[in-house]
C-alpha cells in the first residue's frame, strides 16, 4: 500500500560536459565538447544507446544460440555427417578481426584525448578508427575466400548437414559484420563532424567486440562439431 | 539522479509536414496509434476468417456467397473444400497471435504509453522506433499477399510443423510458396519486434524522469518492460528457426526433413533433418509468445482497475515479481506442447512439472486482483467491465490449464477442442479484454475524445455473454475427443458433435456482429465524440497530468518531477481521494487498514 | 449495472459446471488395461479444478456486488492480512494441489511409457501416409520384412514398399487397411511415418501418440473389450486430416485368427 510520500531526491549537480579540467564521468573524459550550442550534444549517464547495444546483443546472442541447438541437434538426428576441415583462411580472418578490436581501442584513447582537449592534428584520432574499418573489410573479404574455398571443394549450402551449417553461421556473423561497419561509418561521420558523443563511440565498441567474440565462439563450434 | 529525459538521445522538434505527421512519424504516439489501426485492421481479418470457419464447421456442405473470390482453387461454387479451410484456420491464428496480440497491447498502448508514463519526452530511439512499424507493417503485407499467389496460403497452422511445412508444394496447396511467405514475412514481423525492445528496453532503464524509480512506474510500463524482455529473448529464436524452414524449401538443404520420405508415390530428395528440431525452435518461441499476449492485458487491466476501485492494489510489488515470475518460467514450459510428440516421455514429465508450477505466479495475480476488490469503491464503466471481466476469462482459461499440464492427462486432451477452449479463453478473449480496457480507458488521452459509454457497455454485455457461449463448449467437445483442425466430422463417434457446432457458429456470428457496436464507436468518437478533460476519470499517473490528446513532447517542455509512488488513491487531497503522481502535495492517508 | 454483472458472472460459472456435473460430454468408455490411472486423474483434476472455478467465479461475483455500490463518506479498506496473505495461500494451496497432481499422475504415464512390453506381446505395424493407416502383420515368422522407401507405390498398392522377392522376412507378412486384435493380448505396436507428422489417437485405447518422420516409435498396450472402435489422426497433416480414420477391431483370440487368416489369403 503506497500511503506515504517521498522527498524529492536530492539532485545532484548537473555534470557539464567534459573539457579540460572537467574529467566527466568515470574517469574516462567525456568526449563531448564544451559547446553548449550544438544541437542535442548533451551528454548523460547512462546514456540509452549502451542498454540499447546490450539489448542488440542479447538478441543476437539467443539467435546465434537457436543454432547452435540446431546444429547439435541435427548432428544427432541422422548418420548423414560429413567432417568438413575448415579452410586455413579462417584462422587469419581470426586474427585479423581481433586485430581490429584491438584497433578500436587504441582509437578510443585516441578520440578520446582528441575530443577533450585542444584539438591537434597530429593526432590523427581517426586514423585507427580507419584501421578498423579496413580490418573489418579484409575479415568479410577473408570469409568470402573461405566460402570460395569450399566450393572449389565442391561443398555447396546443400551438399550435406556441415557445409550447410558452416555456410549460414559463417554467412550470418559476416552479416551482423557488415552491420557494424555501417554503424562504424557512423561513428567516423560524426567525428569528422566533431559531435560524437562517447556513448556512441563505447556503443559501437561493445557490438565490435562482441563480433569478435561471438566469431571466436562460432569458430570453436565449427572446429568441435564440423 | 539527472533528470535525463529533458533531452531525449535524439531530440526532435514537432514535424511540420503530412508525411512527417502521420506517415513516417518519429513521435512514439503516432507510431502507437499507427500500430493501433494495424491490430484493428488484423483483428477484422481475424474474425472475418473465423466467421467463415465456423460456418462451415457448423454447415460443411454450405455455399457461403462470394467465397470463391477469396481463392482460385480454394470455394468452388463457393463451398468451402478442406484445404481451403485449412487455409483460412492457418492465417486467422497467425493474424491473431502476431498481427493482433503481440501488436495491440504491446506494441499499440506501450509505445503510447510507456515514455508518458516514465516522463520522458519519446523513445530513445526515434528512428528505430519508426521502423518497427513499418518493419511490422510490411510483414503484414507480405502475409497478406499469400492470399494472392498460386495455391493460396500455407494450411500447416499456425504452428507450422515439419515435414509438413518443409517439405514443398507436393504435401498439399499452399506448401509450397505459401510457407515461404509465411516465414518470411514473420522473420522481418521479429526484426520490427526487435527494433521495439530496442526503444522499451532503454526508456525504462535509462530516460525516466526526476523521482521515478523503477518501483514508481506504474503496472503497465512494467508489463511492457518484461514483455519486451521476452520478446527479445523469443523473437530471436523464431527467426533462426524461419530462417532455416525458407532454406528447406529454397536451397535444398535438409535441416527438418528426414529421409526416405514418400509423398504421392515420390521419394522425396531431403534426408537426414529432424521433425522434432522445428517444434523445439517453435515453442520455444511460442511459449513465451502467449504471455508476450497476456502480461500486457494484465499491466493495463490492473492500471484501470486500480484507478476504477480507487484504491491501490494490495501489492504493487508482488504483482511486478509474479509477472517477472511467468516471464522466466515461460521459457522452461515449452514442451508442454509437446508430451507426445515423440520426444523423450522422461523429458515430457520433466516439462510438466514447471508447467503446473506457473500457476503460482498466475494465481497469485489474480488473487491479488481478487483481494485488492475487497474493500473497493468500485466505479462501474465500459473500461471497468473489460478489465472485470479480463479477471473472470483470465480463470476459466487458467483453469483448463490443470488439465493440459498433466502429460496423461493430455493422452485424452492433447490435439482436441480442450486446448483450442484454454487457448481462446486465455488469448483470444482475455488479451482481448485486455485490449477493449485499454481502449475504454485511454481513448480520451489518445484521440481528446470520449467514447460513448451506453454503446461501450451494451458492447461488454453482448462480448462477455457472447465470447462464453461460443468457447466453454470447446472444453466439453474437447473432453468428448473432437479432434481439432478438422475441417469436418466424419468418424462415427463424433456425429453428435455437429449439434454443438451450430450453436457454437450462432454463439460467433451473433458476437462478432457486436464487435461492430465497438468500431462504430470508435470512428464515430474519434471525430464527433464529446471533448475529453485532461483527466476525465481523476486518475494518477503521469498521462492524466497532460493535455488530451498530449503535445508533440508529451509534458510541454516542462521537466517532471515525480513525487509519489503511481497509485495515490483514497487520500484525502486537495483534488478529492487521489493526488497525481506529479504533484508535491503530501497527503495524509485515509486508506484504512482492515 | 454492477449487481447484474454479478449475478451473470455466477449464472454463467454454474451454467457451465452443469454439463461436467451431468456428464453430458465425456472421454468415450475406457477398453485398455492401463487407462483406469488416467481417468483417475482425470477425474482428481476435475474435481480440483471446478472448485477453483467455481470458488473464485463466485467470489469475483460476490466482490462485485458488495463492494460496487457508491457508498460515498465511506473510505476504502484493504483485505485483512494483505497480500502476503494471499501470496502464502497461494504457494501452499495451489502448490500443494499442482504438485499432488504431478506427482500422482506420473504412474498414469509412466504405466505407458516407461513400462517395457512383455516378451510374448504381438507385434503390429502401423504406418500412417496421407491420408490413411495401413497396418502390417509380421506373419508365421514373427519378423517384418524391411521398408523400401524407394518401392512404396499406393497405385500398385504396395504401401510398405515391401519386395517379398528379395527379402524372405517380407514374404508372408500381412498387409490391412483395418486394424485387428485379439481381445486381452498385450499389443506392441511400431509406427512408421511414411510422409509427414501424424498422430494415433485411440481414445477407447487412451493412446495417443504422435508419429515421427524420421524416427520409428514403439508402443504397447493391451485392449480388454470387444468392440469395433476408431483411430483418428489427430496431428494436421493436409488436406485430408479430418478424413484418416480407420477402424479398429478388438476380436475373441478365435475371431482375430480367422480374420488373419482371410487377410493373409487376399494378400
Amino acid at each position: 500500500m503506497a500511503t506515504t510520500v517521498h522527498e524529492p531526491p536530492k539532485v545532484e549537480p548537473r555534470r557539464a560536459p567534459g573539457g579540460p579540467g572537467n574529467p566527466g564521468n568515470g574517469g574516462l573524459r567525456n568526449l563531448v565538447p564544451n559547446d553548449d550550442s550544438l544541437p542535442a550534444v548533451r551528454d548523460y549517464a547512462p546514456a540509452p544507446s549502451r542498454t540499447g547495444i546490450w539489448v542488440v546483443m542479447a538478441a543476437i546472442t539467443m539467435t546465434f544460440a537457436a543454432f547452435t541447438s540446431a546444429l547439435v541437434v541435427r548432428q544427432g538426428a541422422a548418420l548423414d555427417w560429413h567432417h568438413l576441415t575448415l579452410p586455413r583462411v579462417l584462422y587469419w580472418n581470426t586474427l585479423v578481426l581481433l586485430a581490429s578490436s584491438v584497433s578500436l581501442e587504441i582509437s578510443r584513447r585516441r578520440v578520446a584525448v582528441f575530443m577533450g582537449g585542444p584539438r591537434t592534428l597530429d593526432l590523427k584520432p581517426a586514423r585507427w578508427l580507419y584501421v578498423t574499418l579496413f580490418l573489418g573489410l579484409a575479415f568479410v573479404a577473408g570469409q568470402y575466400a573461405a566460402w570460395l574455398q569450399l566450393r572449389s571443394e565442391g561443398l555447396f549450402l546443400a551438399t550435406n548437414p556441415n557445409s550447410s551449417f558452416f555456410y549460414l553461421l559463417t554467412a550470418l556473423h559476416a552479416l551482423h559484420v557488415l552491420g557494424g561497419l555501417t554503424g562504424l561509418t557512423y561513428v567516423l561521420r560524426k567525428l569528422h563532424g566533431v559531435i560524437l558523443r562517447r556513448s556512441t563511440l563505447d556503443t559501437f565498441s561493445y557490438y565490435w567486440h562482441f563480433m569478435g567474440v561471438l566469431w571466436v565462439y562460432l569458430l570453436l563450434l565449427l572446429w568441435m562439431r564440423l | 539522479m539527472h533528470d535525463m529525459s529533458a533531452h531525449a538521445a535524439a531530440h526532435h522538434g514537432p514535424p511540420t509536414s503530412f508525411i512527417r505527421k502521420h506517415i513516417f512519424s518519429l513521435d512514439h504516439k503516432v507510431i502507437g496509434k499507427q500500430y493501433y489501426g494495424l491490430g484493428l485492421v488484423a483483428v477484422i481479418i481475424g474474425m472475418v476468417l473465423s466467421w467463415l470457419m465456423r460456418i462451415h464447421l457448423g454447415w460443411t456442405n454450405a455455399a457461403i456467397p462470394g467465397l470463391h473470390l477469396l481463392s482460385k482453387t480454394g470455394a468452388p461454387g463457393d463451398v468451402m473444400t478442406p484445404e481451403f479451410y485449412l487455409q483460412l484456420m492457418t492465417m486467422h491464428a497467425t493474424f491473431m497471435v502476431f498481427f493482433v496480440l503481440t501488436v495491440a497491447p504491446f506494441a499499440a498502448f506501450g509505445n503510447f504509453f510507456l515514455p508518458i508514463h516514465t516522463g520522458a519526452e519519446d523513445m530513445p530511439f526515434p528512428h528505430f522506433n519508426m521502423m518497427s512499424f513499418w518493419t511490422t507493417f510490411v510483414a503484414f503485407c507480405v502475409m497478406i499477399l499469400s492470399f494472392f499467389v498460386g495455391d493460396g496460403p500455407t494450411l500447416g497452422g499456425w504452428t507450422q510443423y515439419a515435414p509438413l511445412s518443409a517439405v514443398g508444394s507436393v504435401a498439399g496447396p499452399g506448401q509450397g510458396a505459401g510457407v515461404v511467405i509465411w516465414a518470411t514475412s514473420l522473420a522481418i514481423f521479429c526484426l520490427g519486434q526487435l527494433f521495439g525492445a530496442l526503444n522499451f528496453i532503454p526508456n525504462v532503464l535509462d530516460l525516466r524522469c526526476k523521482g521515478m524509480s523503477l518501483w514508481r512506474l506504474p503496472l503497465p510500463t512494467w508489463a511492457w518492460f518484461i514483455t519486451s524482455c521476452m520478446g527479445l529473448t523469443s523473437f530471436s529464436v523464431l527467426m533462426p528457426a524461419c530462417i532455416l524452414l525458407i532454406l528447406d524449401h529454397v536451397a535444398g538443404t535438409s535441416f527438418f526433413v528426414a529421409s526416405n520420405l514418400v509423398i504421392n508415390d515420390q521419394l522425396q530428395p531431403h534426408s537426414g533433418g529432424s521433425t522434432l528440431l522445428w517444434q523445439h525452435l517453435f515453442w520455444f518461441f511460442g511459449h513465451p509468445e502467449v504471455y508476450i499476449a497476456i502480461v500486457p492485458g494484465m499491466g493495463i487491466v490492473s492500471h484501470v482497475l486500480i484507478c476504477n476501485m480507487r484504491k491501490p492494489m494490495l501489492s504493487h510489488r508482488v504483482l511486478v515479481y509474479s509477472m517477472g515470475a511467468l516471464a522466466v518460467l515461460s521459457y522452461m514450459v515449452y514442451g508442454h506442447h509437446m508430451f507426445v510428440s515423440g520426444m523423450n516421455p522422461f523429458s515430457s514429465l520433466l516439462f510438466s512439472f514447471p508447467t503446473l508450477l506457473i500457476t503460482i505466479p498466475s494465481t497469485i495475480i489474480v488473487l491479488i486482483w481478487i483481494g485488492s476488490l475487497y474493500g473497493a469503491k468500485l466505479r462501474i464503466n465500459s473500461a471497468s467491465l473489460f478489465a472485470l471481466g479480463f479477471i473472470s476469462m483470465f480463470i476459466t482459461g487458467g483453469v483448463s490449464g490443470f488439465f493440459l499440464a498433466q502429460p496423461s492427462i493430455q493422452i485424452l486432451l492433447h490435439a482436441t477442442y480442450f486446448v483450442v477452449a484454454h487457448f481462446h479463453f486465455t488469448m483470444a478473449i482475455a488479451a482481448l479484454f485486455g485490449i477493449f480496457a485499454g481502449t475504454y480507458f485511454w481513448f480520451p488521452k489518445m484521440w481528446g475524445r470520449m467514447m460513448d459509454e451506453t454503446l461501450g457497455k451494451v458492447h461488454f454485455w453482448c462480448t462477455f455473454v457472447g465470447t462464453y457461449a461460443i468457447f466453454m463448449p470447446f472444453h466439453y467437445l474437447g473432453l468428448a475427443g473432437n479432434v481439432r483442425r478438422y475441417s469436418s466430422f466424419p468418424a462415427d463417434y463424433m456425429q453428435s458433435f455437429v449439434g454443438v457446432h451450430k450453436f457454437i457458429t450462432i454463439a460467433a456470428l451473433f458476437t462478432g456482429a457486436a464487435q461492430l457496436i465497438f468500431f462504430y464507436n470508435l470512428i464515430h468518437s474519434r471525430f464527433r465524440g464529446k471533448p475529453a478533460p485532461d483527466n476525465p476519470w481523476q486518475a494518477t499517473s503521469l498521462e492524466w497530468s497532460i493535455p488530451s490528446p498530449p503535445p508533440h513532447d508529451n509534458f510541454g517542455g516542462r521537466h517532471v518531477v515525480v513525487y509519489h509512488d503511481p497509485y495515490q488513491y483514497g487520500v484525502e487531497s486537495s483534488t478529492g481521494d487521489y493526488v497525481m503522481q506529479d504533484s508535491p502535495e503530501q497527503v495524509k492517508t485515509e486508506h484504512e487498514e482492515a | 449495472m454492477a449487481k447484474f454483472f454479478a449475478v451473470t458472472i455466477l449464472v454463467i460459472a454454474i451454467l457451465s459446471a452443469i454439463p461436467i456435473v451431468r456428464n453430458t460430454w465425456h472421454p468415450v468408455e475406457d477398453i485398455s488395461t492401463h487407462g483406469q490411472a488416467i481417468d483417475d486423474q482425470l477425474s482428481e483434476t476435475m474435481w480440483e479444478a471446478g472448485i477453483s472455478f467455481l470458488a473464485s467465479q463466485i467470489l469475483l461475483a460476490w466482490l462485485i456486488w458488495r463492494f460496487s455500490s457508491n457508498r460515498a463518506g465511506e473510505k476504502t479498506k484493504s483485505f485483512p492480512g494483505g497480500a502476503m496473505g494471499l501470496v502464502a495461500a497461494a504457494f501452499i494451496l495451489v502448490g500443494v494441489e499442482v504438485l499432488a497432481l504431478g506427482i500422482f499422475g506420473v504412474k498414469a504415464w509412466a504405466n505407458l511409457y516407461f513400462t517395457p512390453p512383455g516378451s510374448d506381446a504381438m507385434p503390429v505395424q502401423v504406418q500412417a501416409g496421407q491420408f490413411a493407416f495401413y497396418f502390417r502383420y509380421p506373419g508365421p515368422d514373427g519378423k517384418f520384412g524391411p521398408i523400401h522407401a524407394d518401392k512404396i507405390s499406393e497405385a500398385s498398392q504396395n504401401f510398405f514398399g515391401l519386395d517379398p522377392d528379395s527379402d524372405p522376412d517380407a514374404k508372408d507378412d500381412i498387409v490391412t487397411a483395418e486394424m485387428a486384435i485379439p481381445v486381452n493380448r498385450e499389443i506392441r505396436l511400431l509406427m512408421h511415418a511414411k510422409d509427414v507428422s501424424h498422430s494415433f489417437y485411440v481414445p477407447a485405447l487412451r493412446i495417443h501418440q504422435d508419429f515421427v518422420p524420421g524416427l520409428d516409435l514403439q508402443i504397447h498396450f493391451t485392449a480388454t473389450k470387444i468392440g469395433r472402435y476408431e483411430i483418428v489422426c489427430s496431428q494436421l497433416c493436409g488436406l485430408g486430416h479430418y478424413n484418416m480414420k480407420a477402424y479398429l477391431d478388438v476380436l475373441s483370440q478365435q475371431d482375430f485368427d480367422d480374420w488373419l487368416r482371410k487377410e493373409a489369403a487376399m494378400q
